[in-house]
């Protein structure tokens, strides 16, 4: 699945290269690389520690749909769901 | 992305700036860090792609901000290489323009030229800092600055093409641009009453010099009162239009809850019965010395900053050494424009030993005054109430 969602990324920007080297270190987990291929694509990964540790899952859901459907982030509902869980995981905060 | 040249990569192990304010989130004072890009001092890197770096405190000692230290904010990766900006032509168009018209740069330089001495700031500057954090870039004290802008009024740029009775709106576009195609570009636009405005210029310089690339050379929209969301940056393209734009970056982006915020010049084309368009800068100072966490001589030390509003001028800046229970009065020195930022000092005599805490408290001349609690809404725009900083007197 992971490796269907990086082929589909390279697929549809393959005469774009992903803007954000290495800039920020992600914590690790199974995710890591689906998400700085699916979130670097466009912006650097400093976005994610930038914006931690205050958001719930319900908030991390919000924005991986905002980057998917107001940006156009060619995620398919599988990647999606893998990073949003990794974003909870290693960025975000109970819900309230 | 291009015309950057090459960034520093975050340092491993870092030190946390020590005076970024401790109400940021603990994420973003782990990232942030100083970096040196092309013609700019060291500035706070938020995100290095797109490129949104703050200015440090220290600067705003001055009621002018430098083109080396004044802040970069981009919303999309897509910078304009210096190449791609020769032979620049400002295109002007749309169903409420008399007849199209290009303009070169010296087209704009042979139109009368104004000077307006004004304050750009980011409607998310001091985001990282609202009480319960809120999704976006978590910019503390420093998206934003003041400078001398220096061009053609709108008016008269627009007048060229010719403004038909029908017009509603004036859209515009830059250079910069998305990385993947299927993203809004970055496209705004104004209602006629703020367009067609004594204050509205079209700025090819800044603060006596080309406008650096970062800050939109060689031309951008300069907007006084209003927020830097409209301050476009390499201006390529002005619509004279008879109808509101309609995209991501002005209905659901940059929105406020209705009547929230005082505004001198409605915008109704983009009004809706929750919310508004975000325009004008709400009141506000900041202390930029001492800094937060300093240790101060028990002699005393001047407290000194800026204050600034949404073009009405400041009447006054209070300041408080016991934490908000009894204000004094500050120096205010001369105003070089009701948009401009207002320098303020105030001499605090001898100091009792400990901590103290120190407070501005800016009103404008419309009695506009910062809040003790935000105006809290969803994008965390305006937060105005006044800065705390502690010193320990030694």
């Amino acid at each position: 699945m992971k490796y269907r969602a990086i082929f589909l990324l390279l697929t549809l920007c393959c005469v774009t290269l992903p803007v954000a080297a290495q800039d920020a270190r992600l914590a690790a987990g199974s995710a890591k690389d689906v998400v700085e291929t699916a979130c670097g694509m466009c912006h650097s990964l400093s976005y994610i520690p930038m914006n931690s540790r205050f958001m719930t899952p319900d908030v991390w859901k919000a924005e991986v749909t905002k980057m998917r459907t107001a940006f156009g982030a060619p995620i398919d509902d599988d990647a999606a769901n893998e990073i949003i869980a990794y974003l909870i995981a290693n960025y975000g905060v109970s819900p309230k | 992305m291009a015309g950057l040249g090459a960034l520093a990569s975050h340092p491993a192990g870092a030190a946390t700036l020590p005076w970024l304010s401790p109400d940021l989130p603990d994420g973003t004072r782990a990232e942030a860090h100083l970096v040196k890009v092309a013609n700019k001092s060291p500035l706070i890197q938020l995100s290095e792609h797109p490129p949104n770096l703050e200015t440090p405190i220290q600067a705003f000692r001055s009621a002018i901000t430098p083109n080396d230290q004044f802040f970069v904010r981009y919303h999309l990766a897509g910078i304009p290489e210096p190449k791609a900006l020769e032979g620049w032509a400002l295109e002007l168009d749309g169903d409420a323009a008399e007849h199209p018209v290009r303009l070169t740069r010296q087209d704009l330089d042979d139109l009368p030229q104004s000077e307006v001495i004004a304050v750009c700031q980011c409607s998310g500057n001091r985001r990282g800092l609202v009480p319960a954090h809120v999704p976006g870039v978590e910019w503390g004290y420093g998206a934003m600055g003041c400078a001398s802008w220096h061009g053609p009024k709108l008016r008269d740029v627009l007048a060229r093409a010719g403004i038909r009775p029908e017009a509603v709106e004036i859209w515009f576009n830059g250079a910069d641009y998305p990385i993947l195609p299927v993203t809004p570009p970055f496209h705004k636009s104004l209602p006629m009453s703020k367009a067609l405005a004594d204050e509205t210029i079209i700025a090819t310089s800044m603060n006596g010099g080309p406008l650096p690339l970062l800050n939109g050379f060689p031309a951008r929209l300069v907007v006084p009162g209003w927020t830097s969301t409209y301050w476009m940056k390499h201006l390529t393209h002005l619509t004279i239009s008879k109808t509101p734009i309609d995209n991501f970056w002005m209905t659901k982006a940059y929105r406020v809850p209705a009547g929230m915020f005082p505004v001198a010049k409605p915008f109704p084309t983009q009004d809706n019965t929750a919310t508004w368009p975000i325009t004008d800068i709400t009141v506000n100072s900041l202390v930029a010395a001492p800094i937060d966490g300093e240790q101060v001589d028990r002699s005393g030390v001047t407290v000194r900053g800026v204050a600034w509003d949404r073009g009405n001028g400041i009447l006054r800046v209070d300041v408080s050494l016991d934490g908000g229970k009894t204000w004094r009065g500050a120096f205010l020195d001369r105003e070089l424009s009701p948009y401009a930022f207002r320098t303020f000092s105030l001499d605090t005599g001898a100091l009792p030993r400990g901590k103290v805490e120190i407070r501005a408290r800016a009103t404008s001349n419309t009695r506009e005054t910062q809040p003790d609690v935000w105006k809290s809404n969803a994008a965390g725009y305006h937060y105005n109430v006044p800065q705390k900083l502690t010193v320990t007197v030694v």
